[in-house]
């Protein structure tokens, strides 16, 4: 079994119109979507949930409070699971709540940085 | 003899061998536990040789401990010759010789020695089982044959087993003491681990003798409340812990037939759960809530509590999905795997666990197809029934082909 990493990404406008109740039933649907993943043991690791607020950093100097990229779609978290393949990991992301609200997945294999003596 | 008086010196051995066998191993130090195990076994002989013949004296504790004393500053005395002649001889660099302290049977160095003591054995220097066996002996007082009659298996077999725990103790050289407060916390986990498991070992054990595995539950408690009456070890987690035992526990006597049968969850008579269990089960898990931590023990925990409530509801089944859900973020296991499906059909409906289950894959899992054979209940007799067979294949005791037996016969006649 391979890692692949989940990277999840929202419109920066998907839940803005939900009300306490609709977010709640929201918050569920992603909770039992994990635990599904969970479930048939390929949850690696569960990753981080990324706020909203943020800065971008870019060349010379210039700092900007966002959006993070221009079609407003931004990176809402990350997590990793096990799967035997590409196709599988992707198999394992559908059923995401973030599909049905206009975002989108990416599926990425992903090279661990060998650890440097100097970093600890 | 008397019947009477046999039964009151079984009871006594159960509760003061620990105790005398904590005190004095802590005076010789672990790597002598033996020594300790021999002198409380000899008084206990004596005890029986004694009051066979002169009657029960009016404090049997207070007896057994003097002998005991008497019987570990023998051992002292003759060892010190030993040590203090012959061995400088042999190798001038081994162990030095004994030094004598007071042999204390206070209650509070009884309840220091066997904290310890649990956290000398409950060591992860030794594989689990082993951990789990030394802590029957050494802290629950089972005998051999108790133990060997816990794990199914034999004298022989478990004797060897806790020989080479011990010599690896030894070598290790596992102190009794209290771990330091950067370890604590994690040695606590072990601890707890340890207790959990001889709480299962005895819930949901093989062995045919249910006297038994109510005797090994009831310990788990035990080791529990002991962790529980100390500062140190007083943590949310050690509450849920207990908490966890209390809710489960509190349903010993609606599960048991006979010697023979178990009762199933659905089938059990609500008049016959423990009440007073489930108070304190409910005590303990207010105080568990007394930090930020969620342990897998608060979990499971309140998933436990929630059985305690037999009516069917909507928010019942949400809230048991949605702790086990966090509970597999936790610690994924098959059992808890198949328990979330269980949850995500009772408060999403079949075709969504259906679904879910699928995906599981867990081929050699009699519960597995136990679990299918239920869902396809609902919409393909032919799956289900052939759901079923293959679990009735796979299963391992008697008791589970049986259940299993009965759902087959059910649909027969449907």
């Amino acid at each position: 079994m391979e890692d692949f990493v989940i990277l999840i990404r929202q419109l920066d406008t998907s839940y803005n119109e939900a009300s306490d109740g609709e977010m709640e039933a929201i918050m569920k649907r992603w909770e039992n979507w994990f635990g599904g993943i969970a479930a048939q043991g390929k949850l690696k690791n569960m990753g981080i949930r990324l706020a909203d607020k943020g800065k971008v950093l870019k060349p010379s100097g210039v700092i900007t409070d966002g959006p993070f990229v221009e079609i407003r779609e931004r990176l809402a978290g990350f997590f990793v699971v096990k799967a035997d393949s590409l196709e599988e990991a992707t198999t394992l992301a559908h059923g995401c709540p973030v599909l049905d609200f206009g975002g989108s997945i990416e599926i990425r294999p992903f090279h661990e940085f060998q650890r440097i003596a100097i970093f600890g | 003899m008397k019947e009477q008086e046999n039964e009151f010196l079984k009871k006594l051995f159960k509760t003061e061998f620990t105790k005398m066998v904590a005190v004095i191993s802590k005076l010789f130090g672990l790597q002598h536990i033996e020594v300790a195990e021999d002198i409380v076994s000899e008084t206990f002989l004596s005890a029986t040789e004694t009051w066979g013949t002169k009657g029960i004296p009016k404090n049997p504790t207070a007896w057994l401990y003097t002998v005991a004393k008497q019987k570990t500053l023998y051992h002292f005395r003759r060892n010190k010759i030993f040590t203090d002649k012959i061995v400088p001889k042999l190798s001038p660099d081994d162990e030095p010789a004994y030094e004598i302290e007071e042999i204390n049977f206070s209650k509070k160095n009884i309840q220091d020695s066997q904290l310890q003591m649990m956290f000398a054995i409950c060591n992860p220097v030794i594989a689990s089982e082993a951990q789990i066996g030394l802590a029957l002996r050494i802290l629950c007082g089972f005998g051999i044959d108790e133990i060997a009659d816990a794990f199914l298996s034999n004298k022989e077999t478990i004797n060897k087993r806790l020989f080479r725990a011990k010599e690896k103790l030894r070598t290790e050289k596992v102190k009794i003491e209290m771990p330091g407060d950067t370890e604590i916390v994690n040695r606590l986990d072990n601890v707890l681990q340890i207790i959990y498991l001889l709480f299962n070992e005895g819930y949901y054990s093989k062995t045919q003798n249910r006297l038994l595995t109510k005797h090994l539950c009831l310990e788990a408690m035990r080791l529990g409340l002991m962790l529980a009456a100390n500062e140190r070890t007083n943590r949310p987690k050690t509450n849920a812990l207990i908490a966890l035992i209390c809710f489960h526990a509190s349903r010993f006597n609606a599960r048991q037939m006979n010697d023979e049968t178990l009762i199933l969850y659905e089938y059990q008579k609500e008049e016959l759960w423990d009440m007073r269990l489930i108070n304190q089960g409910l005590r303990f898990l207010d105080f568990s809530a007394k930090g930020d931590e969620i342990s897998s023990y608060h979990l499971e925990a309140r998933i436990a509590y929630w059985h305690c409530t037999k009516e069917d509801s909507r928010e019942k089944w949400e809230d048991i999905l949605h702790l086990y859900n966090q509970l597999l973020l936790i610690n994924y296991s098959p059992a808890v795997a198949l328990n979330r499906t269980f949850a995500l059909y009772k408060a999403c409906g079949y075709e969504v666990a259906l679904c879910e289950a699928e995906k599981l894959q867990l081929p050699n899992n009699h519960f597995y197809f136990l679990l299918l054979g239920e869902l396809y209940k609902n919409v393909d007799h032919v799956r289900a029934r052939l759901n079923f067979e293959k679990a009735f294949q796979l299963a391992k005791t008697q008791t589970e082909k049986e259940i299993i037996q009965t759902n087959l016969n059910a649909m027969s006649q449907e």
